[in-house]
């Protein structure tokens, strides 16, 4: 299968692929598997049920990563999949997932794409998920990911998912549920200009004894854009959990946080912080006092925030 | 040479109205020379410094770096000339780590003097480099990663605003160390540290007292030494009467 240079660029961008990676691999592109290829510990078949892929990791594998990257370059194409994850029992591995779209028309191009993961008893996994969108067209670049993760017990998650640049408008659903002495990581950062809508919607259910979450999100609205970020922590047993959102807001840019707390277990710990502020002024000087301009210094503090 | 001509600079207080704080004040700091500059808080040393980096404006008169006017000149076009600030208390910063300001302070410095500068202000590059200057270090660390930037920079005016506050004896003893070896005799650079410290204060050529947005006087150790002395007893005299406070 052969991938021209605007299928690198996006594939760099989503899934830092600059040659094709060995290991377990799927490339979509525009709706179709291009190029598809399994391990012997991770096969990747397709699910009958509903076209969307079947991820399935062999219960010890260690070390190993799984590309699942998704591009858009099809002018107007509009995609939809559903995929599943398997991560064995006392598995530890990274999924790196991640869309890219190039829309060049007035029509909008989106990617739908239903994730459901389930890491297994003393799994650990990293999940590493990048948005990001380009071209000149008019039409938006739409992106709305939806992701289902069930944490089994003794289980280790961690999930990061960011939306890089230039997704016009985007609606991200993540729920997660917790077994005993499971531990889940989101991490969030997300990025809007312009005029972008984006809005996050975590709810992660703490449901077994000695659980614990943690839910960061980092994001900067930038011009005239709107960010709305929900996120909801459900103790259910003894457990401990933290909502952590950070936020940047520049021009003309709105943000709404909305971290909500519910303990329905006099041993749940739940603990919420929510900061929404401009650059501060101390941080640019001292950036400019080293020589940056005024607007490198703003492009330093920015991409640290959200590295 | 940095010279600062009749400089006087004013701010807006808590009744909005303007009040002067710098009192058309003249300095001259010669290059291979190192200055302390001390005096009673909120005397205007620090300010003094903001404006030499241009961080605050002056109202009237003129600043020249080496013959040339720099008074128009705003913070990063100030650093590009040669000018460096350790500021009292730095900013954090939520993703930057210790390498990311080390390597923008010292553009394209090497790894090994990229260590080298932390191991100066006595930090272990190896559990330092990758850490974020942010909640997760303690004043006193960040004092000395923003120390190890100005040292790195080379700048030939290099301005240390207090570098002994929340920094450990032994850390302080090194720095000094570090500081007559870099800038004493080296007819390129110029120091000028705004200090409390006893120590650091016998180590310079030169000593400036300020005081209310004035320069209340100026010589060697041995000549401002003994004036400080006795003004630290007399304001502490009058500290027992609740009234101004000279912290040395």
């Amino acid at each position: 299968m052969k991938f021209d240079q605007l299928d690198m660029t996006l594939l760099q961008a989503i899934a830092d692929i600059k040659n094709l990676p060995q290991g377990a691999l799927n490339i979509r592109r525009d709706g179709q598997a291009v190029l598809r290829q399994s391990s012997p510990n991770i096969s990747i078949t397709t699910n009958p049920e509903n076209g969307g892929l079947i991820v399935d990791i062999k219960a010890g594998t260690k070390n190993e990563t799984v590309h699942v990257p998704v591009i858009l370059t099809q002018s107007g194409f509009k995609d939809k999949v559903y995929n599943k994850f398997i991560v064995g029992e006392d598995a530890d591995v990274t999924i790196i997932a991640g869309c890219g779209i190039h829309n060049d028309s007035h029509a909008d191009s989106s990617h739908d794409g239903i994730h459901e993961v389930i890491v297994k008893k003393g799994a650990r996994m990293k999940y590493i998920e990048k948005h990001y969108g380009e071209g000149s067209g008019k039409g938006k670049r739409i992106l709305n990911p939806t992701t289902i993760i069930r944490v089994e017990s003794g289980a280790t998650a961690e999930m990061e998912m960011s939306q890089i640049k230039g997704v016009d408008d985007t609606l991200r659903s993540t729920v997660a549920y917790i077994k005993e002495k499971g531990n889940l990581k989101v991490v969030e950062r997300l990025l809007t200009h312009d005029s972008q809508i984006a809005e996050s919607d975590i709810e992660v259910h703490i449901e077994g004894g000695g659980g614990v979450a943690q839910i960061l999100s980092r994001s900067v609205a930038q011009d005239n854009s709107t960010q709305v970020f929900k996120a909801a922590l459900y103790g259910e047993n003894e457990c401990s959990g933290h909502v952590e959102c950070d936020a940047i807001i520049m021009d003309g840019a709105k943000i709404r946080a909305v971290p909500q707390l519910v303990a329905e277990n006099a041993e749940a710990i739940l603990t919420h912080e929510a900061a929404i502020g401009k650059i501060a002024g101390e941080q640019l000087i001292k950036l400019m006092s080293l020589g940056l301009s005024e607007q490198e210094a703003i492009n330093t503090i920015l991409e640290g925030f959200l590295r | 040479m940095l010279k600062l001509e009749n400089i006087t600079m004013a701010v807006n207080d808590n009744n909005g109205e303007n009040r002067e704080i710098i009192h058309g004040i003249s300095m001259e700091f010669q290059p291979g020379k190192l200055y302390a500059v001390t005096g009673p808080n909120g005397g205007g040393k620090t300010s003094i410094a903001k404006l030499i980096m241009g961080i605050y404006k002056h109202n009237c008169g003129s600043i020249y770096l080496n013959d040339e006017d720099i008074s128009d000149l705003n913070v990063s076009e100030r650093a590009r000339k040669g000018i460096a600030y350790a500021f009292q208390q730095p900013p954090r910063f939520k993703g930057l780590r210790v390498s990311d300001l080390l390597q923008i302070a010292c553009p394209g410095i090497d790894n090994i003097s990229l260590r080298a500068s932390l191991r100066d202000v006595g930090l272990c590059p190896e559990d330092y480099l990758d850490r974020d200057v942010g909640p997760g270090l303690s004043g006193g660390e960040i004092k000395r990663v923003e120390i190890a930037q100005v040292l790195g920079r080379d700048a030939s005016v290099s301005i240390f605003d207090e570098p002994e506050a929340g920094v450990d004896l032994w850390t302080i003893q090194k720095l000094i160390g570090i500081i007559i070896s870099k800038f004493k005799g080296n007819d390129d650079l110029t120091a000028i540290i705004i200090t409390h410290n006893e120590n650091v204060l016998h180590i310079c050529d030169e000593i400036i007292v300020v005081e209310d947005g004035l320069i209340k006087a100026k010589g060697t150790p041995e000549e401002i030494w003994p004036l400080i002395r006795e003004d630290v007893e007399c304001k502490m005299k009058e500290q027992c009467r609740g009234e101004i406070v000279y912290e040395i």
